[in-house]
């Protein structure tokens, strides 16, 4: 089995700073926080000079009213620090909270935007729930991330000059460490966070293993295959210990590693600092102060380590999320389209040809016109390009070559969505949203009235069983409290979809998924009222639609193949009289 | 504060998904018996589990040196401006901070090592487990529970065991270690030092109360943006075709807009405490400086103490907030080890007798005797004194309406579940005598809704026999009419199959999972026709192909095709549990009774049934 490597992190400027571009208009707030990093910073400056003068002056010097305001100060200067980093957080979150924000609907209205041949390409789960976690990277990026390395460089910057001025010896000695924890923290850093990644993607393996297993509990039972999916499952399994493992080791050697390093030079500051101390070159309150110093320098250097090589998964995470944005949907309005009115509803193909992305051509010269009103059957094998017909009608797709044309129109220079406005479409396969059955009709027409609602819900033959059967009829929510619709009304309630946007364009599958005699016949003839005086194309199943249908198209691998009325067909195609008899028999 | 979308939880689909996000069990905080059950896993690994503990003892009583030595080298070195024991006390300190290093990185390290050790173990065990128990078991349980239970709940469990209770121990040996030192280098100081630990508890308590709140809040507004996305993604279609992106995309901000406030109303909370907890903290050393410093004007203590005092109280609060973390985390150990030990004491209800039979390769005869079936004891008999005998090589066709029975008399067969009363044989033995592996590797289903396995379209036909060879493999496609449509894909044999096959119709599906029968070579094999349609031409390469996998073997077709009926030996029309017609078609047709009803009913027209 081949696994996938553990990937590298890489800095991208560009996309990095187009991350932080979405700060922008959060900038008054950003300003803010950084403004404030200033004033913490300062008083964290201070406050270990007051714990000097108290020892020195206070305390050494006997001086106890000096002791009383010292300590005051002291609590003064925390009490106002608390409250700097509250606002700093607070200002900072709300920012790169919104940065979020913003992020994901522009994920958002460009998945809606985009075509369906990229859907087609990507798998949709795995696109959003990457855009999702690679909106958390640029959130940290752009929030505490960057905020938390602004900290520590000014907090190490104001350290050292401080420090320096007390005692250049001292001073030297404790900042050395420093930049080594930093070393020992990216290097930790840069190993780590990959190995975390590839942990969690083991994780997902093993997770869709045991799901594939258990939706599948059948099959294996059935070909008695256990030990051989327990096998891989323990393959998996032992996979992700041995990355678990690997990662504890380089954790356990390295995250105690930066405690000694920042301990040992609390040990070389007690030694030099006490000898300086005894010589009298500083008191015993500098000393005092240093190691206090040290201690609060020890932390935010430490997290840088553990900080930069995220933002090198945050330049990939927005890597990703602008390539998805940046793809142009390839089915688009055109700049300047020419109105829609008065729809006659002719459609046609002119020698239209169409390949899906680095595949072989699915439709051939496809050349034919459907009338106004008239009923167009598709007939042909899986994979003869039925599906790829239909869907360029409502401009799901392009053609690759040729054109097709809406009343002498070319699809292509008309308003995307008055285009569609003009289309139904009801598939065998029934997607209902999880909202009321009355929005659910109301789809296509949110501002359509009651009556209109009804109506169209009587043609569609479904008006008695939402008022019959459903809880609370036209506000009954779907998929709620265990509603849950057989395959026969959801399609009723797809046709009422399709007839309240009144369509002069109907795509329609006449095949009913399992139902009763009764509730098919509803279906066909809630069908029938639809397609009365509308342009209609049927992926057809059944011998009655062939039979009115007034043309007739067989297709043979992405050709027509043979075309013409049923008896026309019947008369002339030994291709189509197979088909004809094999439904029949 | 991220929340963690996790690789695992998204590949589930919505419905697992939301399970993570949205539910937060709350279980017993405490629960003796199933915290002895659990602390069980960590038996094979007790040996490390002493020696982390060990190092864990060496850690802390270093890390309780350290302050002391400070102390020493401000009063007897500094103070007396004695050089060489300023030395010594320094190397003493640089040595207690490497054996500190050591102590903690072994320590850190085995813990781990167990930890994970012992999730591998648990994930496995669980696994098995699931392997053993009967289709009754996955009947009843959604799917995304299940794998929540094994990835998840387990990973909660082992944060307990592994971690949690040395933490547990080390922190309270830290808190303790620091409280009995302080008293001993100057008890009225460090009393009045502990004055402020009260106000730290509390602190601690009611954020973590508060903060759980806002958290969850933060997971469900999570939830309902995956939600959003799901659905909008599953209707792509209809979103675009009715031209109402400007709405979906409305919807979608709502739930974002949720998501966020509510992270940002959890991070306040976060923000509050942590510079709170930092003032308590000022607050202590605040008090060891003053009092402390007057106690050194006059003498009372030495400045070493005060500077000992200081180093101590900065140790002093991190112990108690791990504690608090540590609530929350024995909190969901119990409930997820409460979820997981319920899997793992599920009794598999189809059991192999001790040392059952194993059988070679059968005749086919199959035989029902008087027998009566109920899925569950409570429920309605589902099958009532059903006799059938089924010859080697022949082919039954059960028809009749949905709830009859067709199904469960397939189940039985295949040993799926056991009979309430009777027996079921092949080749005159009970199954219930024979190996259930020795039974199954008789037998090939293909079932209604044809099941593919994410991997390769090869990785699935060779399904029932991983070491068939590509050749084998290929015959076998051949044979099922799919090897044509297979070529055809973008990788032939090695296309990858989505998640739920999307990227195959439903015919090819079945033509593979014909292919995967075919290949298995089974004697017996159950067939569960599709009820959705599928295209005439497609229909009739599974025809062909399913009469060349039922011929010379022994066959339950549960048939709604009436060319599938036809074509079959004996047909059976199954009502309420009952065979209540059985013949060929001819002889059913003549008898004008039940069978011919049906036929009836259905529309024959449609080929149907």
């Amino acid at each position: 089995m081949t696994r996938e490597p553990i990937p590298t992190t890489n800095f991208n400027w560009t996309f990095l700073r187009r991350a932080y571009a979405y700060l922008r208009p959060y900038w008054k707030l950003t300003a803010l926080a950084y403004f404030l990093a200033l004033l913490i910073t300062g008083l964290s400056v201070a406050i270990p000079q007051f714990i000097r003068w108290m020892v020195d002056e206070g305390i050494a010097g006997g001086n106890l009213s000096l002791l009383t305001q010292a300590v005051l100060a002291l609590l003064g200067l925390t009490l106002l620090r608390g409250l700097f980093t509250f606002f700093q957080g607070q200002w900072s979150e709300v920012a790169s909270q919104s940065v979020a924000y913003d992020v994901r609907n522009d994920i958002e209205r460009q998945l809606l935007a985009l075509s369906f041949s990229y859907h087609d390409r990507t798998e949709s789960w795995q696109l959003l729930s990457r855009a999702l976690q690679d909106v958390e990277y640029i959130r940290f990026l752009t929030g505490r991330a960057t905020l938390r390395i602004v900290d520590a460089v000014i907090l190490f910057v104001a350290t050292a000059v401080v420090l320096f001025t007390m005692n250049w010896q001292l001073a030297l000695l404790a900042m050395t460490t420093l930049p080594l924890i930093t070393v020992v923290g990216l290097r930790f850093g840069s190993r780590y966070r990959p190995l975390s990644l590839a942990i969690q993607q083991q994780l997902g393996v093993l997770t869709t293993q045991l799901e594939q297993n258990l939706r599948g509990a059948r099959v294996v039972k059935a070909f008695a295959q256990e030990p051989a999916e327990i096998e891989r499952f323990d393959a998996e399994n032992e996979h992700w210990f041995a990355l678990s493992a690997r990662a504890a080791r380089l954790d356990s050697l390295n995250s105690p590693l930066m405690d000694f390093i920042a301990n040992a030079g609390l040990a070389g500051v007690v030694g030099l600092g006490g000898w300086l101390a005894i010589r009298g070159q500083i008191t015993v309150g500098e000393l005092i102060a240093f190691t206090t110093y040290l201690g609060q320098l020890a932390d935010p250097v430490r997290r840088l380590g553990i900080i930069i090589p995220a933002l090198a998964m945050a330049s990939s995470s927005a890597e990703r999320i602008f390539t998805i944005l940046d793809t142009q949907p390839d089915v688009a309005s055109p700049p300047s389209p020419k109105r829609l009115s008065g729809v006659r509803g002719e459609v046609a193909f002119q020698n239209v040809s169409f390949a899906y992305d680095g595949s072989g051509p699915v439709l051939q010269n496809l050349t034919f016109t459907a009338k106004p009103g008239q009923i167009i059957a598709l007939l042909g094998a899986t994979g003869s390009g039925k599906t790829t017909v239909i869907n360029l009608i409502p401009r799901l797709y392009d053609p690759t070559a040729g054109c097709v044309t809406l009343d002498g129109q070319d699809l292509r220079a008309l308003p995307l969505d008055e285009l569609r406005q003009q289309i139904g479409i009801v598939l065998q396969e029934t997607m209902l949203f999880a909202a009321s059955v009355r929005e659910n009709i109301a789809y296509g027409r949110p501002d359509a009235s009651e009556e209109e609602i009804i109506a169209a819900a009587k043609a569609a033959q479904a008006h008695d069983f939402i008022v019959g059967q459903l809880a609370d009829g036209y506000d009954t929510v779907i998929g709620e409290k265990g509603t849950t619709l057989s395959g026969g009304q959801k399609q009723r309630l797809a046709i009422a979809r399709a007839l309240l946007t009144d369509p002069r364009i109907l795509i329609l599958d006449d095949a009913t998924a399992a139902v009763d005699v009764e509730t098919e016949r509803r279906i066909q003839t809630a069908l029938d009222t639809l397609m009365q005086g509308r342009t209609t194309f049927v992926i057809a199943h059944r011998l009655s639609t062939v039979r009115r249908a007034d043309l007739i198209l067989l297709l043979d691998e992405g050709r027509i193949a043979a075309r013409g009325t049923h008896d026309e067909l019947m008369a002339q195609s030994p291709l189509y009289r197979e088909v004809y008899e094999r439904q029949l028999e | 504060m991220s929340f963690n979308i996790g690789g695992g939880g998204m590949r589930m689909g919505p419905r697992g998904a939301l399970r993570d996000f949205g539910q937060e069990e709350e279980g017993k905080l405490f629960d003796g018996r199933l915290l002895v059950r659990m602390l069980a896993f960590l038996r094979p690994y007790r040996r490390r589990m002493l020696l982390a503990f060990a190092l864990m003892l060496v850690a802390t009583a270093l890390t309780l040196l350290s302050p002391y030595l400070m102390k020493v080298a401000f009063d007897q070195a500094i103070a007396s401006g004695d050089t060489a024991m300023l030395v010594r006390v320094s190397l003493a300190l640089a040595a207690s901070f490497a054996g500190l290093y050591v102590a903690s990185a072994g320590q850190r390290y085995l813990l781990s090592w167990v930890g994970q050790r012992v999730l591998t173990d648990m994930r496995a065990r669980l696994f098995r487990h699931l392997q053993r128990l009967g289709l009754g078991y996955h009947d009843t349980h959604i799917v995304g529970v299940t794998v929540s239970r094994v990835i998840n709940d387990v990973a909660v469990i082992n944060e307990l065991l592994s971690q949690g209770l040395v933490t547990l121990i080390g922190d309270l040996l830290v808190l303790g270690g620091i409280i009995i030192v302080m008293l001993s280098m100057n008890a009225r100081l460090a009393l009045l030092t502990f004055s402020v630990m009260p106000l730290m508890i509390l602190a601690t308590y009611i954020f973590s109360r508060r903060a759980r709140v806002a958290f969850r809040q933060t997971r469900a507004t999570v939830a309902g943006i995956i939600a959003t996305l799901a659905e909008q993604i599953g209707g792509m279609r209809v979103i675009q075709a009715y031209a109402q992106e400007e709405r979906e995309a409305a919807r979608f901000e709502r739930a974002n807009a949720a998501n966020r406030d509510a992270h940002v109303a959890a991070m306040s909370l976060s923000l509050l405490f942590l510079p709170g907890v930092e003032f308590l903290g000022m607050l202590a050393t605040a008090i060891v400086l003053w009092f402390g410093g007057r106690a050194v004007a006059t003498e009372e203590v030495t400045l070493g103490v005060l500077v000992a005092f200081l180093a101590y109280v900065s140790r002093f609060f991190q112990p108690i907030q791990e504690l608090s973390r540590l609530y929350t985390t024995l909190q969901s150990a119990m409930a997820g080890g409460e979820q997981v030990l319920r899997v793992l004491d599920e009794q598999p209800d189809v059991l192999d007798r001790p040392e059952p039979l194993y059988l070679d390769r059968v005749e086919g005869s199959v035989a029902l005797r008087s027998v009566n079936f109920a899925y569950r004891p409570e429920l309605p008999p589902i099958l009532r004194n059903v006799d059938l005998t089924i010859q080697p090589g022949q082919t039954v066709a059960l028809v009749g309406p949905t709830g009859a029975g067709k199904t469960s008399i397939a189940n039985l067969v295949a040993r799926f579940y056991d009979v309430t009363d009777g027996a079921v044989q092949v080749d005159g033995v009970d199954v219930r005598e024979v190996a259930q592996r020795s039974l199954r590797q008789q037998m090939g289903l293909v079932s209604q809704d044809p099941f593919l396995f994410a991997g390769t379209v090869a990785d699935n036909i060779r399904f029932g026999r991983p070491d068939a060879t590509q050749e084998e493999m290929e015959e076998a496609a051949r044979l099922a009419n799919a090897h044509d449509f297979i070529r055809r894909l973008p990788q032939g044999y090695e296309t990858e199959i989505l998640e739920g096959g999307v990227n195959l119709s439903l015919g090819q599906r079945q033509l593979i999972c014909i292919a995967r029968a075919v290949l298995a070579d089974p004697r017996l094999i159950i067939f569960d026709e599709a009820t959705a349609n599928v295209d005439t031409v497609t229909e009739a390469l599974i025809h062909d192909a399913l009469a060349r996998l039922l011929a010379e073997r022994t066959a339950i077709v549960i048939a709604h095709r009436l060319s599938t009926i036809r074509d079959a030996d004996l047909i059976c029309v199954i009502q309420d549990g009952a065979i209540v017609e059985r013949g060929t078609h001819d002889e059913l047709l003549a008898r004008r009774g039940a069978y011919w009803r049906l036929l009836q009913e259905s529309g024959v027209g449609d080929g149907r049934v």
